[in-house]
């Protein structure tokens, strides 16, 4: 079994996302232990891409910014590495979140075998669709590394197949268009988890657009957990190295919020 | 094992966020409904002949011809259509499909700007919304198009993430498609993208080739020995070859932008250049670094600044079947000043790149040999650049 179900086993999960290397691979690395310190059930990381087609404004600079200080796909892994040793190694999932090419160029064999050697759960990658999952899914498999595939408001008659194909968890895109802070959401969360719902038992987690404790609150009543990621890197670009402290108080505000739903 | 449809070898697919599958989806039933619908075609063919002008002219450039001294050179005429170039021939087929499934908008992405008018041109005529999206770096040096663009009533919005060029371009037409489905059809003006897009637009672009094979019978009685055309995501270059594909005897010739050379940094010619990828919706050659961040690629012509190339263009690279080959900036302005010169016709500097290889190929084919160059646009956008390029200092 996957150890991705873990992170949804103390009430509604909260899933922080971070961009990797913004402002550097350190900060990164404190960011991630403060947001397990904090209560993040499991952690987004994103390994940064030069054109991320399916981010708004805010994620887009973080890549660049990451990209320009020097990161690349070598050094995530040393991070996650990090992450993983010694007396205070972080316990929880630890998902990746990049783009196709960004794995393809690696080597889809190499990059999962690598990501199951530095502990890395499952790989989320927004471009790849059901219908080229394959291609990603299976050298996946073989490392034992779950494919997270992803739900929109579009999805209307493919949610079933999808669903039911589904490993760790199902990523619920809350809205139409790119990642973003938004004032509010107006997708019926509750209709769609029930229809992936009908076609599997993994949880459903709703991200895009969440930035408040009540956002997190009111989407994660209707699934089993909320990811947000616009939010966390506006703290990031404001604080810099100074980040993590700063993220790992938002990080409780909003697990907190979603304690006894 | 990946999704075999839409594929050209191992070309192609579909790599877009799940947001967008129902829309491909929506898009390719469409146009599967239409592209044989003879009420569809008579408006089409309608369109492209009465409005835009076709069939184009295919040219005898003898002039160009004697002074090269080899093959015998004949010029088809793309610059002639309405809007100044080929890519008014995938606009109005897209446009009218469009306003087939109901859509009320159009948006579009745009390098040199000549798609982008084509699409705000189609736009106004059938009545529908527009909004192009244009590379920041790009409105600059085609300000002139930025202007023509809103006075057909398009929004230009400028691009300022990434390097400002085409490829951003791209890449905010699919996050803004991503935002605003139900009414909007993405009018994607290259043979790229994902699957029905790269078949879609080639099919609409076939025109050139047909019309070429139609006209060298009618010249020549026979078949021409090359047909060479400029190759950025390759549109015009598809057009101008797909009807000669099974002509093994054609030679079919696309010519890259080198930039300040293939050797260099600033380059963006993908095939001489780049290694197998996955970007915006397609696997494709893509010039890239080791870990796959895609390259800021540079060219003199906007509309060949593009760090990748349509799929069925990677797969006739792969099985040999057509030859790509790579134009510096300072070959294409020489040759933009040449046929502006020897024939009296200004090519876009997108075109110059293929009438720049013609130069040196010609030379060395028999005379009695034939080869056609396909003029995609022509050049007046670019006359402003070239003279700043030349050292002049000229306000448009």
């Amino acid at each position: 079994m996957s150890k991705i179900k873990s992170a949804f086993e103390n009430g509604k999960a909260f899933i922080p996302f971070v961009t990797c290397g913004d402002p550097d691979a350190e900060t990164t690395e404190a960011i991630i232990r403060e947001m397990e310190r904090n209560g993040a059930d499991l952690v987004e990381i994103g390994i940064p891409f030069s054109d991320p087609t399916a981010e708004g404004p805010v994620i887009q600079e973080a890549n660049i910014r990451a990209l320009a200080a020097g990161i690349t796909t070598d050094k995530v892994f040393d991070v996650v590495t990090n992450l993983r040793s010694g007396a205070d190694a972080v316990k929880i999932p630890l998902v990746f979140m990049t783009y196709a090419n960004v794995v393809f160029s690696y080597g889809a064999e190499r990059f999962f075998a690598r990501c199951k050697e530095v502990g890395i759960d499952g790989v989320i990658l927004p471009d790849v669709p059901y219908e080229e999952k394959e291609e990603f899914a299976v050298p996946a498999r073989k490392s034992g590394i779950d494919f997270i595939s992803l739900i929109a408001p579009t999805s209307q008659d493919r949610i079933g197949t999808i669903a039911a194909d589904a490993e760790g968890f199902v990523y619920i895109v809350s809205s139409l268009g790119v990642t973003g802070v938004r004032d509010s959401i107006t997708t019926d969360i509750g209709a769609l988890s029930r229809s992936i719902k009908a076609n599997t038992s993994i949880p459903c987690a709703v991200g895009f657009g969440i930035s408040t404790p009540e956002q997190a609150a009111a989407a994660a009543k209707h699934a089993d957990g909320a990811i947000v990621g616009s939010a966390i890197m506006r703290l990031i670009a404001a604080n810099g190295k100074q980040s993590a402290p700063v993220v790992g108080a938002y990080v409780k505000s909003m697990k907190d919020a979603l304690r006894g739903l | 094992m990946s999704n075999q449809k839409g594929r050209f070898g191992i070309h192609g697919g579909q790599y877009i966020p799940e947001t967008l599958m129902n829309a491909v989806l929506e898009l390719e039933a469409a146009y599967n409904h239409y592209k044989d619908d003879p009420g569809f075609n008579r408006e089409l063919t309608d369109l492209l002949n009465n409005y835009a002008g076709r069939p184009s002219l295919l040219y005898y450039a003898e002039k160009m011809t004697k002074d090269l001294g080899g093959a015998k050179i004949y010029l088809k005429r793309e610059d002639l259509n309405h809007t100044g170039s080929h890519k008014i021939n995938n606009v109005l087929g897209q446009a009218l499909l469009a306003k087939k499934m109901g859509k009320t908008r159009l948006i579009a992405e745009t390098g040199a700007g000549q798609h982008g008018v084509a699409t705000a041109t189609a736009a106004a005529l059938l009545g529908m919304e527009c909004v192009v999206f244009m590379g920041e770096e790009d409105t600059k040096r085609q300000a002139l198009n930025v202007y023509r663009m809103k006075l057909l009533g398009a929004d230009v919005i400028p691009v300022k993430t990434g390097t400002a060029t085409l490829k951003d371009a791209v890449s905010e037409a699919m996050r803004e498609w991503t935002s605003r489905i139900d009414d909007t059809h993405y009018c994607l003006g290259s043979v790229m993208g994902p699957h029905p897009f790269p078949t879609i637009v080639r099919d609409f672009q076939a025109v050139i080739s047909k019309e070429i094979k139609e006209q060298m019978l009618t010249l020549e009685g026979r078949l021409p020995d090359a047909v060479l055309a400029c190759c950025g995501g390759g549109s015009n270059a598809i057009g101008s070859f797909y009807n000669f594909i099974n002509d093994p005897g054609v030679r079919l010739i696309g010519c890259e932008a080198a930039g300040r050379g293939i050797e260099t940094f600033e380059t963006a010619a993908t095939i001489n250049t780049g290694k197998l990828g996955i970007f915006h919706g397609m696997k494709s050659y893509f010039c890239q670094n080791e870990y796959g961040q895609i390259a800021p690629v540079y060219s003199i012509s906007a509309g060949l600044d593009y760090p990748g190339i349509g799929p069925e263009h990677a797969m006739l690279h792969d099985i040999g079947r057509a030859e790509y080959v790579a134009v510096t900036d300072d070959e294409a302005v020489n040759a933009f000043e040449y046929l502006s010169r020897t024939e009296g016709i200004i090519p876009a500097i997108e075109s110059a790149h293929a009438v720049a290889y013609a130069m040196k190929l010609a030379p060395a084919m028999a005379k009695d040999q034939i080869m056609v160059i396909t003029i995609s646009g022509r050049g007046d956008k670019d006359c402003a650049a070239i003279a700043r390029y030349r050292g002049e200092e000229i306000y448009e």
